[in-house]
């Protein structure tokens, strides 16, 4: 049983324009086998917590904690963090070119177990996963991202999911430019890796159209840098029924 | 990295910084001055260096050739057969000089139809620093043939060299110059090919080893739909200056040109030099051009200079573009790689080596893509202890 706490998390990007405050104290804890669903507007600062959870760069953190058992993820490096058990599934995956899948996802899981994996096995394990993902063989041949389509680079984000099994996952808008099927597999592979390793999931949506698929156990909804109202599944079918304008209102 | 891909151009608005094709021919090495370093091919270039290449004088022992899979292959021609200079002509002083002076006249023949799916590789071995060589090799490939060709240099000597290079209709050939010397080589050469009707010409220049390499690849597309895919590949190291200066000419209609050449440059004073010339004449209807140079600054104190000229001299074609970019690390890349629990170091590796794959991967010659692909790990190794190009560099 683990559990990821932020507390009064406060974050800031630097833009042309000078700082400007994304995140203004958001409060989350999430244990081992929830999902949580954190829901709001664009530009509420939903993908500021995903990224700022991984590590990235771009984003300061001017207040608050990210904690992970007790250890302090925010004095961790990015390859740190995955390693003790976090991952992002990203919104946009980059191109890597020149690096088949297949290379980055052995050297991936042999970074985050600490030794290679058994040839024979990995290769079986691998092709499985892909196989439950509808993704083809020739997959493992191309270039990270390279030429991927949208539903692709998602599911090659999913089968690194279900391979590097992390503790937790944050899952930044995985459903945006989705078909149905595409929706289906990869909401079915987040409920595998869910099942299998009692993966605790930050679900990051717009819509409430995956909450289909993938059933969660809280709802946040983000306005302005903050969590705003928190509740059940119930609340997300509020949303989908009246909209984030009545948190906008309120706050003009 | 972060690229910065300039504009495809249009028709017509691409002005030359000079004309390519009105460059001076000459089989005699006196009507070439002695590169001072300010002329249009030379003031990128390590004239300091090439010096022992300027040098018009007897040589002989320079160089080791290993033929032995030429031979059996039988493709090796010599005597009254083995002709010279049908579409060769010089363009600068060490090449009149190796026209002169050549001792080998090495002569490859593919016969007419002949498909050969085994690369046909000759090892080139300098025998001593210093050791001045010249050298004129012909690759001819008849109508219809199918066969690659590898130029294989290792040891070190000083070399001028002239390649000459013949796809007759419908062959498709392909040369790869593999310079792999040691840190005190000096290597000018200047391969110079046409290719016939609905022929293709793939030629590739992988340069990692050797003080100064200047290798100078200009095609013409003479025959009607034929095709040349120039791909480079440089990675250069402190005290290394390996430069390209590409020509590619459509002459014939309805031809097809790719141009690729990437750089990788680690520790002080590592330099690279691509200039790429593309000239569309004014009979090349229906051409599809496009030339791409992209550097990858891994350290500061190196230096990438990128030059891409476009010439179009029809309006009447299929498409013309370059682009030309080079930069750091793209953080964007380090991060999707470091979230996935990779080292930083392992990632600016794998980022550095699949940037530099990307031209690997088009060989087609497994053996020769493994080989290459671990002498990039050296050369990545070799650079583990530098610190990386600060953010403002590049």
């Amino acid at each position: 049983m683990s559990t990821l706490e932020i507390r009064d998390l406060q974050v800031s990007i630097e833009t042309d324009q000078g700082t400007k405050p994304i995140l203004k104290g958001v409060d989350l804890t999430i244990e081992s086998g929830g999902i949580h669903a954190i829901m709001g507007p664009n530009g509420s600062g939903k993908s500021t917590l995903a990224y700022t959870i991984a590590g990235h760069p771009r984003y300061n953190v001017d207040g608050g904690t990210i904690t992970l058992d007790g250890e302090d993820v925010l004095a961790m490096s990015v390859d740190e963090r995955a390693r003790a058990g976090l991952f992002l599934a990203m919104q946009y995956p980059v191109e890597i070119p020149g690096v088949t899948v297949a290379n980055f996802l052995r050297t991936a899981k042999t970074a985050i177990d600490g030794e290679a994996p058994a040839i024979r096995g990995w290769a079986k394990t691998v092709n499985e996963h892909m196989d439950q993902l509808r993704m083809d063989k020739s997959f493992s041949a191309r270039n990270v991202n390279e030429g991927f389509s949208g539903g692709e680079k998602k599911r090659h984000e999913i089968l690194q999911l279900e391979l590097l099994k992390p503790r937790f996952a944050v899952l930044d808008e995985t459903d945006s430019g989705l078909d149905v099927d595409a929706l289906k597999i990869v909401s079915e592979g987040v409920n595998r890796a869910h099942e299998t390793s009692d993966l605790g999931v930050l679900l990051i949506t717009h819509y409430t159209r995956i909450l289909r698929y993938i059933q969660p156990t809280h709802v946040h909804v983000f306005v302005n840098g903050r969590v705003a109202e928190e509740g059940g599944r119930e609340l997300a079918d509020r949303l989908e029924d009246e909209g984030y304008d009545r948190y906008l209102t309120a706050q003009a | 990295m972060t690229l910065v891909d300039t504009a495809p151009s249009t028709p017509g608005s691409a002005a030359p910084i000079q004309t390519r094709s009105e460059r001076p021919t000459s089989f005699d090495p006196a009507d070439f001055g002695t590169p001072s370093g300010r002329e249009v091919n030379w003031k990128l270039s390590d004239t300091a260096r090439l010096a022992p290449l300027f040098a018009d004088e007897e040589t002989s022992g320079a160089v080791e050739y290993d033929l032995s899979a030429l031979e059996a292959a039988g493709v090796l021609v010599t005597g009254d057969d083995a002709a010279r200079g049908e579409i060769f002509r010089p363009e600068d002083l060490p090449s009149a000089i190796a026209w002169k002076r050549s001792e080998t006249g090495l002569h490859v023949r593919i016969p007419a139809g002949e498909v050969l799916s085994e690369p046909l590789i000759a090892r080139l071995r300098g025998l001593g620093a210093g050791l001045h060589g010249n050298d004129h090799i012909v690759i001819e490939a008849l109508p219809d043939s199918v066969a690659t060709v590898v130029l294989d240099h290792s040891g070190t000597a000083a070399l001028a060299q002239n390649v000459e290079i013949i796809v007759r209709d419908r062959a498709t050939l392909t040369v790869i110059t593999v310079q792999q010397w040691e840190d005190d080589a000096v290597h000018a050469a200047a391969h110079q090919a046409v290719v016939g009707e609905r022929a293709t010409l793939k030629h590739i220049v992988v340069s990692f080893g050797g003080g100064v390499v200047r290798v100078n690849p200009s095609v013409r597309l003479a025959g009607q739909g034929s095709e040349t895919a120039l791909y480079g590949l440089a990675f250069s190291d402190a005290g290394q200056h390996l430069e390209s200066q590409v020509y590619l000419f459509h002459e014939g209609q309805d031809t097809k040109g790719d141009v690729l050449y990437k750089g990788a440059l680690q520790g002080q004073g590592a330099r690279t030099v691509w200039i790429g010339d593309v000239l569309i004449g004014p009979d090349a209807t229906g051409t599809d051009s496009y030339e791409k140079n992209q550097n990858l600054v891994l350290t500061d104190g190196t230096r990438a200079d990128s030059i891409p000229n476009l010439e179009i001299e029809t309006g009447d074609i299929a498409g013309a573009g370059h682009a030309s970019a080079t930069g750091r690390f793209d953080d964007e890349q380090l991060f999707y790689l470091q979230a996935r629990g990779i080292t930083e170091e392992t990632a600016r590796r794998l980022v550095v080596a699949g940037f530099l794959m990307e031209i690997v991967q088009r060989i087609g010659i497994p053996e020769l893509e493994e080989r290459l692909a671990a002498d990039i790990e050296a050369e990545l190794a070799r650079g583990a202890g530098l610190a990386p190009a600060s953010k403002a560099g590049a």
